[in-house]
């Protein structure tokens, strides 16, 4: 009993958890409003860099296609490292939001553009053809025929991108990023007792729990649709 | 231009630390080769439980471990470990902290890529095997397992490759792994050439695998 109750003090310490619950608060906003800004620039970088893919010429498609190689084979904290400690050093200094949310919007940028990309590969040409011989000019084929059926079949690979680049907020922590994990951090280290860190873990779990189920049950209802 | 060779690029800085960031190299490779089997193993348990128990909570169970580790930061995991478990008393490595938390949270990712390549594999497979005489457990290792194990070779690469890049979180508890020690030199040194240098270290290294997985997936693509 002795020992359940030193567990609870030390990891479920109530004082402590009122105390510094404001902190992992305000965290919890910067995590949910980086994980928003990451998802809406990646998102639509990504499809600009399919759509100018399919119908760029070959040098450009060769470039794209090197991007979302270099991209996807560097770590994403490697990426925010050098944004932010090395590149003040040629005069360009980024604060630490804007650190981790470039990093982060270029690589699921990347991944975006490769999902998509294989979707519009993937829809035969003659639906093209077909498009366009009913008097739809090439962007309209592309918007109205193409892009939504490419679209539903990146959609699985990309929400599975999705939830494991919005987790990768937390390595802004590394960069001193005020996000949870940041700030619970220094909340257990300021009160010597590592509840701050139970309440960040939880918060992570209110955040991202209800994605991953969003995830399965979109993911549920896709291999339904087939 | 000058600034960019100077800081990015600097032959001398790189030629002075790459003994360095080579060592750190290596340790990020043998890490990688500890975690990534490790987690392999533990995700084909993960995998099985889910796939073959025929107590329903224990598939409950294995479903809320992989939901909650897809919803947990490694991070964050990694860091609840390393400055927590001293709070009750146990005073881990780092080597075996990082290993705990990279397992753990790998378990869950490699568990969702082998429970979708059993899935893959008919039920008639495994009846078929059980009528010519093979136990359950010999049917699973001889006929589906390395079945189910073709069918999501680009994934279970693809999912190594993750590994690899997960092994930079490392750093964050200093241990000496690629990124660590280049930042290390960074440091001593003024210069951030060496985190350059790290960075195409480890675009050498990685960009081969993400080449290789898109073959994969390609062929396995044309196979289908």
């Amino acid at each position: 009993m002795e020992a359940i109750d030193r567990l609870v003090f030390t990891f479920f310490n109530a004082d402590v958890a009122a105390k510094y619950l404001p902190d992992i608060l305000r965290g919890m906003g910067v995590t949910a409003l980086l994980g928003l800004a990451i998802v809406a620039a990646g998102l639509a970088l990504g499809l600009g860099l399919a759509l100018l893919r399919s119908m760029a010429p070959r040098w450009l498609r060769i470039l794209i296609e090197i991007y979302a190689d270099i991209m996807r084979a560097l770590p994403p904290l490697v990426i925010i490292i050098v944004l932010f400690f090395a590149f003040p050093s040629i005069g360009i200094s980024l604060s630490s939001f804007a650190a981790t949310w470039l990093a982060l919007s270029l690589i699921l940028a990347a991944y975006a553009e490769e999902s998509i990309w294989a979707g519009i590969n993937a829809i035969a040409s003659g639906q093209r053809e077909a498009a366009r011989s009913t008097g739809m000019s090439t962007w309209q084929a592309l918007c109205n025929v193409v892009l939504p059926q490419a679209l539903r079949m990146a959609m699985p690979p990309l929400t599975n991108r999705v939830i494991s680049i919005t987790k990768s907020t937390a390595l802004g922590s590394v960069v001193a990023l005020n996000e949870i994990l940041n700030n619970a951090q220094s909340a257990s280290s300021h009160a010597g007792n590592p509840t701050p860190l139970t309440l960040g873990a939880l918060a992570y779990l209110v955040i991202f729990i209800p994605v991953v189920f969003i995830a399965r049950v979109m993911e549920s209802r896709q291999s339904w649709m087939k | 231009m000058d600034a960019i060779l100077r800081n990015f690029f600097s032959l001398d800085i790189y030629a002075q630390v790459l003994p360095y960031l080579l060592s750190g190299l290596w340790t990020t490779v043998w890490l990688s080769l500890l975690v990534i089997p490790a987690g392999m193993v533990a995700g084909l348990g993960v995998a099985l439980l889910a796939t073959q128990s025929r107590a329903r909570w224990v598939r409950i169970l294995v479903a809320i471990y992989v939901d909650l580790f897809r919803a947990f930061p490694p991070l964050v995991l990694l860091i609840f470990i390393y400055y927590g478990a001293p709070f009750i008393g146990l005073d881990l490595p780092k080597l075996l902290a990082v290993f705990i938390g990279f397992v753990l949270n790998n378990a869950s990712y490699y568990g969702e890529v082998f429970r979708a390549g059993i899935r893959s594999i008919p039920a008639g497979q495994m009846e078929a095997a059980n009528s010519t005489g093979l136990t359950r457990w010999q049917a699973l290792r001889h006929v589906v397992i390395p079945q189910a194990t073709r069918n999501v070779l680009p994934d279970l690469v693809g999912n190594s490759v993750e590994v690899v890049k997960l092994t930079t979180l490392a750093s964050v508890v200093a241990l000496p792994e690629l990124l660590r020690v280049s930042r290390d030199a960074q440091a001593l040194l003024y210069n951030p050439s060496p985190i350059v240098l790290a960075a195409l270290l480890y675009l050498a290294l990685l960009w081969p695998l993400v080449r290789l997985v898109a073959v994969l997936e390609r062929r396995s693509r044309v196979a289908r």
